[in-house]
Formats: structure tokens, sequence, C-alpha cells
């Protein structure tokens, strides 16, 4: 095994703590730069979904490999993590989605992932809240739900515990020849990992990152209102579209029976003003498929910044312009879902190990080309 | 003589001040435990005026009620302790 | 909807405030999240239950052609540059939207609650909380009461409660002897309120006013409670039915944040025209400095004149004394050091989420603090635990989003809420 020199991770959001914890284990000297506190990002303001993606190969290795990183840790996981294995419906709302679910059963149970095609009956009974009239979904049970923010600071823990140094409040103001230049003076050491998320292309120009800013709404307690992830087939289609406003509906119960709605996609820069309309419409569209919401107490809204590229997938590998600099970010909506595979994908290829999925539809350096529009 | 009205509490029927806000009917009864918190532990109303939502009961079929805003009316069924 | 003079508030503030819009023409709309206009202070079933002068303003508010809308809730409002202010009402699981020209801030306060062993309780209320429920019809005759924190709440309920037939076992307040004497010395400058002072202590005569004490703790008890009383140097412990416990009122200013307004300490900004540092936006009564309901009339006024661009009336008032009472009031009333100590370590601090003493840090921001423990994460959006966590450790809870109150699921999908004053794609 090569030996691995210094790092510094710019980052300690989910997938910066888990490259920490991945890099250490492996022996090197890692030290996280975090601005403000580990998880404090886009790590802190998702849903939480543990969710296996069919939308491409790529998408497909890099999820299932992940999900199954986390469920062998299922059980050191501490309390506070929330870890829920309620699983995910993928709704069918009429026919030509429904044989979109099929063509998902195949997909998945060609690559051992269990799946169950449930037909409109099949669904009000997993799911007695859906409006009747839905055409059926697609179960799959390995899925599930954490609470980001401690899962985030478990694997601070333990990166910490073999050995690594996070050090939070410090601002990274950009790459140095030697290292990074920050508030607090210079950082030097021979590798370092952008693992800065939505801001990574403010540390890395020509980096194709930028924040595709969601909504979400969490209500008051109401135990026993649903009991997976529920979210549409046409999500796929939101989640696909770089430009646009969209909405789709997805909701997911959490442990202590408040019910997270979302989920919105807009390109606004880094505006914090909420958009009253596409929230409006959000919250609609959940209705539509879940009447009951509509009499649930909305606690809190709140907006977070996806690290979006134009292929939906994350940059994970060198990035060619400057030795020494490597790439993990751009994650998008499935960071939490990925973030030990992206860990462990990293680790593998600084070490000079061959990882377990192929590298190179996540390589960085496919982004230092020029890219045709998606 | 304070005007009183029957509400049903729990199931079981109660005789409560008639021009009154729930919790403060209730409180008048010697109830004052009106539901559990996140880990189980009794709690009734606090502040008063809507803000605390530490008194919410379920009324008529309705969750999540605050007892200090909701007036007291006849035949009201109400739920204690969720 | 539109309007001239958009009043949120209908305590004595926003009633004067409104008053004197409407009569001076404005198109004004109260907006009010109880049943009855009156606030706290003028909470009232029927209009006998309230003093003269209370009664002579409600039905001023009556005839002055302010439309009031009652158990209406803010949960949002913009301002854009050079627009006319909006805000968004829950009323009745739907939501409207009021476009006014100007804003007026009359939000009144709340209560400061303060941790102590067993504060959660049941048959624990605030000082204002048990004022609110007895006002809302609770019975007292007969209970035996224990009332105990600080301020200028614990005289009024004391009395009130005596007024009802209750036993006020021991009224308790935590200020010394000391600041307590300097204070009713003081009161010379302001006879009204010694007279009211004094009015007020001998409708409980027969009740140990203590100063310079404080709760310890609360058990529940066979029937009913148990009360530890400190002095700091030796207990009383005391069975009663009911406590009543608070510390002082904090002005509410949420929506005042919300719009940006400029706040320094716990209140809002205001110059002598009860204007915020927000363009159209004014802001009268406790949300400016804790003052009481005079002050709170006197300053609605001014605000009303102001913002119907009228000369305020003469009133005899001096924003001057009234700002030198709330001084007064604020440095006579401070929390002693002893509070901070209270809590133990399994003590709840956040009841909404049952987050106890020894989860929180000194030190860390409000905001790591919540994603962190859940603290303020629940329903009271931090209105209970914020206050306390800003005595206790240092920081409160984070500035306030919409909905500035849980809100239902149809009023923000309702056809006013997705409209945008501001930008963002319909």
């Amino acid at each position: 095994m090569a030996a691995i020199p210094d790092v510094l991770i710019v980052g300690g959001g989910i997938v910066g703590v888990a490259c920490a914890d991945a890099l250490a284990q492996d022996g090197a000297r890692v030290t996280v730069l975090e601005s403000e506190f580990v998880g404090a990002g886009a790590t802190a303001a998702g849903m939480g979904h543990i969710v296996v993606m069919d939308d491409s190969e790529a998408q497909f290795a890099l999820t299932a490999w992940s999900r199954g990183l986390l469920a062998g840790l299922i059980d050191e996981l501490p309390a506070d993590v929330e870890h829920d294995a309620c699983g995910t419906i993928w709704i069918a709302v009429g026919a030509a989605e429904l044989e979109e679910a099929r063509g998902k059963l195949a997909f998945f149970r060609a690559r051992g992932v269990v799946a169950e095609l449930l037909d409109a009956a099949q669904l009000r009974e997993a799911e007695p809240r859906l409006r009747p009239g839905l055409a059926g979904g697609l179960r799959v049970p390995g899925d599930s739900v954490v609470y980001p923010p401690a899962l985030a600071r478990w694997l601070a823990a333990r990166a910490r515990r073999a050995g690594a140094t996070i050090h939070e409040r410090v601002a990274v103001e950009r790459i140095t020849p030697d290292g990074v230049m920050t508030g607090n003076g210079e950082f030097a050491a021979p590798l370092i990992v952008n693992a800065a998320g939505a801001h990574a292309a403010v540390l890395t120009p020509g980096l194709p990152i930028v924040p595709r800013r969601g909504l979400l709404a969490i209500t008051d307690r109401y135990p026993k209102f649903c009991r997976h992830q529920l979210v549409e087939l046409g999500y796929l289609q939101s989640a696909h579209a770089l430009s646009d406003a969209s909405v789709a509906f997805n909701v997911q119960p959490r442990r202590t029976g408040q019910v997270l709605i979302g989920s919105s996609r807009e390109l606004v820069g880094w505006d914090r003003v909420p958009n009253r309309p596409l929230l409006a419409r959000m919250l609609a569209r959940a209705v539509t498929f879940m009447p009951g919401l509509a009499g649930m107490d909305v606690i809190r809204t709140w907006a977070g910044f996806r690290p979006a590229t134009p292929d939906k997938l994350p940059l994970v590998g060198p990035w060619p312009d400057r030795p020494g600099l490597w790439i993990a970010a751009g994650h998008e909506g499935l960071g939490i879902t990925t973030a030990l595979g992206t860990a462990r994908l990293l680790a593998d290829l600084i070490a000079g190990r061959v990882p377990a999925i192929d590298p190179a539809p996540y390589a960085a350096a496919r982004a230092a080309q020029p890219v045709t529009a998606a | 003589m304070i005007p009183e009205v029957e509400i049903v509490l729990d199931g079981a029927p109660v005789r409560v001040p008639a021009d009154a806000t729930l919790a403060a009917a209730l409180l008048s009864v010697g109830r004052m435990a009106l539901r559990r918190s996140v880990d189980g532990e009794p709690r009734g109303a606090l502040c008063g005026m809507g803000i605390c939502f530490a008194c919410r009961v379920t009324v008529d079929g309705r969750t999540h009620r605050r007892a200090c805003l909701e007036p007291v009316r006849s035949g009201m069924r109400v739920t204690t302790g969720d | 909807m539109d309007v001239e003079v958009a009043v949120v508030g209908a305590g004595p503030a926003g009633i004067a405030a409104a008053i004197m819009t409407a009569e001076a023409g404005r198109r004004t709309v109260v907006v009010d999240a109880a049943s009855l206009p009156g606030g706290q202070i003028w909470r009232h079933r029927s209009r006998g239950d309230l003093p003269r002068d209370a009664r002579r303003w409600l039905v001023r508010l009556e005839r002055c052609g302010a439309v009031i809308l009652s158990d209406a809730t803010v949960i949002d409002a913009t301002t854009a540059a050079g627009a006319p202010p909006t805000l968004l009402l829950s009323r009745h699981g739907d939501a409207i939207k009021i476009e006014a020209q100007s804003v007026i801030i009359a939000t009144g306060a709340q209560e400061r609650f303060l941790p102590f062993p067993g504060w959660t309780t049941p048959g624990v209320f605030g000082l204002g909380g048990m004022q609110a429920l007895v006002k809302s019809g609770a019975l007292v005759g007969g209970l035996r009461i224990v009332l105990a924190g600080s301020g200028p709440l614990l005289l009024p309920v004391a009395a009130l409660l005596a007024a009802r037939g209750a036993h006020l076992s021991v009224v308790a307040e935590q200020a010394s002897p000391g600041r307590m004497a300097r204070f009713v010395a003081g009161l010379w400058r302001h006879p009204a309120r010694l007279t009211q002072a004094a009015a007020l202590r001998t409708r409980f005569l027969g009740t140990a006013y203590r100063w310079g004490t404080w709760v310890e703790r609360v058990r529940p008890a066979a029937a009913g409670l148990s009360v530890v009383l400190t002095d700091g140097r030796t207990r009383r412990e005391i069975a009663c039915d009911l406590a009543g416990v608070g510390f002082g009122l904090v002005p509410a200013t949420e929506l005042a944040r919300l719009l940006g307004c400029q706040i320094q300490g716990d209140r809002v900004v205001v110059d002598a025209g009860q204007r915020t540092s927000v363009p159209r936006v004014f802001a009268a009564g406790e949300p400016t400095g804790i003052a009481g309901a005079d002050a709170a009339l006197a300053s609605g006024t001014a605000a009303g004149a102001a913002a119907a661009g009228v000369a305020a009336p003469r009133s005899g008032r001096r924003a001057g004394r009234d700002a030198a009472f709330a001084a007064q009031l604020a440095e006579t009333f401070a929390l002693r050091e002893e509070l901070r100590a209270l809590p133990e370590p399994d003590t709840i601090v956040c009841r909404c989420e049952d987050v106890r003493h020894r989860e929180f840090q000194r030190g860390t921001c409000a905001r790591e603090t919540k994603l962190r423990t859940r603290a303020g994460m629940g329903a009271c959006q931090g209105r209970i635990c914020g206050p306390m966590r800003e005595f206790l450790f240092g920081a409160g809870v984070e500035p306030p989003r919409a909905p500035l109150f849980p809100t239902a699921v149809a009023a923000l999908c309702s056809p006013d809420a997705g409209q945008s004053s501001t930008r963002g794609a319909p």
C-alpha cells in the first residue's frame, strides 16, 4: 500500500468528515478545516434520506454501495442519529408511472436490491393516508432515514478517535501552492481535499457546482401519519431539470412523529429570501397526495443549498489543474446517502487501491474538459 | 351560582364552568395535567396566552388544540395525555 | 386586502394607534390573535370585568371605524424597497394577505420563564399565565397559591387572585430588599404608580410579601404541590395547590425582527414618532420597552398620529419619564445570579423537546445548539426557552423565520399565501 502523506480537508460537512474518517483509518494525518461547525451547511438542511437510485448506472453504483456501508454501521450508531429503517415507496400516479415502477423493479432486482411492486390496494394498505386513486408504487425496504447533523458529528468523532484534527470556525479563503490560506493563517499539506459542497467552486474555479436551493417544511408531531419515505416518481423529472423552479412530492416521517415535507429545486444563487409561491406550490402538491396534511401545523420552514452538477453525479477524484488537489463535492440531494461511499472511493484513489466501484463516472477531471450543456 | 356545562373529559362526563376557556375550566375542576412531554412526563398549561403550546389537548377529534384558547362548549369531547 | 394602516395587536398600544388613525380618516385594520381585543392586560370575557377606562377605550375602538380581524395571527411579513409592507395572516385555517401603506407593530410582551427543578410540574403556571387563566374563567376560590418570581406582574396577579378568593400562601420577589426599598422610595417621582402599588398590596395584606426570596424547587405532593422557597440562607417548604412563577416581561419582537427593524437589547428601536428603522413600519407599546399600559396607550397614540400624518394630541405624559421608569423597572427587577444556578443537570430547559440543562454548552451558537439538542425546534418556536437560554448560557434562539406561529399547511398553500410581493417565480 502506498504511503499516504498529510491531507487537508476543506469542509466539515458529512462528506468532509466521512473522508476524514476514511483517510484517518488508512493511517493518514488528517486535518479538517470547517468554516462554521461540523454539518452546518447542506448537511443540516436536508432530509436525511438514505436511498438507492436507478437514474444511471453510476448513480446506482454509488448509492447502493454507500447504503450498504451504512447498513454495516447501524449497530454502532447512537440514538441521536435517529436511524429509521422505514424504507421508501416511489409512488406511481397513473399507468405510465406504474410502468416506470416496473422498470425500476427490474433494474433493482437485476442488481440485487430488494424491491416490491405495490398495486393500488397494496399501496393504500401500506400508507392509508395517501389519497385514493393512485396507481401503485415501488417499495424499497432497504432505504432508511437518519438525522444528518448527528451522523456527521458521529463520523467526526470517529475521525478524531482515528487521529484526525477538526478545526471549526476556520474559513478557507483560497488554495495556495503549499496548501490553503485561511482567516487564521496558512495551513500547508501536500494533499488537499475540496469537500466544500455548494461552496466548492469558490475554492476551485472551474468546478461545475452551483447551489440549487431546496425548501422544506416540518410539521408538529403527528405520530403514525406515514410510515415510509414517500416520493413521487415524477420527482426524477424535477431533479433532472437544471433550469426552472420545480416541486415534487416528497414526505418523510421522523422518529419524533413530525412529518418533513419537501421538495423543491430552484437556481437562485445564495438567496435566502424564502420563495413563498414556491413553498405554496410544494405544499399544495403534497396535499394532493396526502390530503390529511392540509390540517397539520407547520412549525418551521427553511432553505438548503444542494451542490448541483450538470450530470447529477458528484466529482470525486484528482483535479488535473492543481497537483495534490482532490475533489469530493457536488452530491446534489444525495450527499447524506453517498458520503460513506464517496469517502471510501476517495481514500482508495489516494492510496492507489482499486476501488470497489468504477471511479471513472465521478472523475473530477471530466469537468476540466469542455462540457456540452446537459 | 357559576353557570356550568357538561363536557366529556377522557370519556367521562364532567361539569365545568361555562364561560371559560378549556384550560381555565379544567383548572377549576383540579385537572392540571393535560398532556405528556417527549419523555413521557405529565405537562399542563404554563403561559395562559397561547404561545407555549404546553396545554394542547384533542377536542372533538381535532388534535393540537391549545386549551387556553379554546372556549368551553357543552358536550365537547376532550382527550388529554397525547 | 388593501389598507392604509395595519395595526398588529389589539392591546392598549394597538387600540390607541388604531383609534388615532381611523379617527383621522385612514382605512385601518387591526389584526389580533385573540378572540376579543384587549391584549393581556385588558383580557376579558365580558366588558364588566374591566376597569372603566379600559371599557371606554374599547367602546371608542368599536366606534372609530377600524376593522378588527380577531383570531388572526401574522405569520409572515415583507417589505420590499419602495413597496408597501405586506402581512400574511393565518385565520381559521386560511391565509389572508394585507398590503398596507403603514404597519404599526403593537405585539405586546410575553412572560420570561426560568427553569428550576420541578418547574414543568402541572399546576406550576407563569404569573401572567395564572392571570390569563383566571381572567379566562378559572375558579381559584379557596385554593392555596404560591406566587413567586419577579417584576411588575407579581403585585397585580396577587391582588387579582386574592380578589377571587384564593388563599395566597406567600408572594416572593427575587429582587433584594435593598433594590426593592430603593425602587419604592423612588416611586415618589411617579405618584400614580406609587398609589397603584400600594393599593395592590392592600388587597393581599394577609399574605407575606417577601423580598430577596425565590423558588428553589417544586415537587408534586399528595394534594397539590410542595414549593421550596429560599432567600439564600434559609429554606421554607410550603404546601399549596398551585404556583405562579414568572420573571418579568420581555418584548414580543418576532414580527419586528422579521421585518428587519433595528433592535437594541431586546426592544425595537423607535424615534419620537414611534418610527422603526424600516420605512413605513412603526412600533408602540411593550415591544419598544416594557413600561406598562399607560405608556403603551401614549406610544400607541403617537404611532397612530405619525402613521396618519397628523399631530399627536397633548397627553401630559412625557416619553422621557416613561423611559426613565422603564429603566428603573429593569434595574430593580434584574435577575440575580443565584437564579442561574437553580437548574440541576436534569432540569428541563426546552419544554417542547425535553432538552435538559446538562445538554447545553455555554459559548455554542444558537443554531448549533438547536441542531445538536433540538432545543427550539418545537411548537413554541423558542419563545419559552429563548429568553431563559439567553440568561443561562448567553445565547438564545435564532432570528425568527416565517411562519411566525405554527400554521396549517392549508393556509400556507392558499392563494394569498402563494403570492409574492418580492421576487420569486410564480
